[in-house]
């Protein structure tokens, strides 16, 4: 059974919900707290959402020298999964396993709301169980989830066909993106497609009970790594 | 010698600061005429022992490039003085 190591720092808060989902989808989970060495065996390392160290100095910065952060950046090196959603996201490019930053979104307020996603890259650990240009319903909540970049890691970016989500074109029924980030980025992938970030909440939308089960499609990819579905 | 170090880390130019433009709007709403361009950064101060000023500012510069600033977005100031 595929193994998921939740990465708990003082903070986060998508912790349970994340652990949750890993578990829906048939994987093992476990939590491990920020101060251990070592992720106990685990086939993907999630860092979930939340406040790390209450977002002091910039979202992410400290938890990124958090001693469990050079397990993840061994295990990501090695080729393991490692994925980041809000939170996670910001910790990720702030440890510089993926490009870029996380800035106050644009309009200033924090969003919390459903938004409308493309899904632009499947060969990803996070995204593989999509359809290349599927359109998802995930909600975001931040404050600081404006994607910037330097123009060269832009293009790069762009060029590598790294955008792993986008926002959907703001049109009929569809607002534009909710933050302000270059190009509509929502979650980027590293090279090898096994580090993910994004900024919406897929572990928030797992089951039709709860009003969407939309976002199950990210954690089934994570599932899929088990039966080595990732192209 | 323990030195006194100033840190200012400031939006990079360019990069749009939307706490800059809420406070420069609020100023212009309170009637303040002709403040433009405002930008919102941190202030971070601490002491360092080092054996000479260059030292201090060395070591300050490592801060800054490894935690306190973050390259993509930020730049940053560092004074030293005497403590």
């Amino acid at each position: 059974m595929l193994k998921v190591a939740v990465v708990r720092f003082p903070g986060s808060n998508c912790d349970e919900d994340a652990l949750r989902a890993a578990e829906a989808v048939g994987c093992e989970a476990f939590y491990v707290w920020h101060r251990e060495t070592s992720l106990k065996g685990a086939d993907v390392a999630l860092l979930p959402g939340g406040f790390s160290y209450g977002d002091y100095l910039r979202s992410g910065a400290i938890a990124r020298f958090s001693p469990v952060m050079q397990a993840v950046s061994e295990h990501a090196r090695a080729g393991g999964a490692v994925v980041g959603v809000c939170n996670g996201f910001q910790i990720l490019c702030e440890a510089h396993l993926l490009p870029g930053a996380l800035m106050r979104n644009a309009g200033l307020s924090f969003v919390s709301k459903p938004v409308d996603l493309v899904v632009e890259r499947t060969d990803t650990v996070f995204t593989s169980a999509f359809t290349k240009g599927a359109r998802v319903r995930v909600p975001v909540a931040h404050g600081e989830g404006r994607f910037v970049a330097d123009p060269a890691t832009l293009a790069m970016l762009e060029g590598e066909g790294r955008v792993v989500v986008r926002y959907a074109p703001a049109g009929a029924g569809v607002e534009a993106n909710p933050n302000g980030s270059v190009n509509d980025i929502a979650g980027i992938a590293n090279e090898a497609g096994n580090v993910v970030g994004l900024m919406p909440h897929p572990e928030r939308c797992m089951d039709e009970r709860l009003g969407s089960a939309e976002g199950r499609p990210f954690f089934e990819s994570i599932a899929a790594i088990a039966a080595g579905a990732r192209k | 010698m323990t030195y006194r170090v100033h840190v200012r880390v400031m939006p990079r130019g360019g990069l749009l600061d939307p706490q800059g433009q809420a406070v420069e709007h609020a100023l212009s709403a309170l009637g303040f005429e002709g403040a433009n361009e405002v930008r919102v950064g941190k202030a971070i101060e601490l002491s360092v022992a080092a054996g000479s000023r260059d030292e201090a500012e060395a070591r300050a510069r490592q801060m800054c490039d490894r935690l306190l600033a973050n390259p993509v977005t930020e730049d940053y100031l560092v004074q030293v003085e005497e403590d």
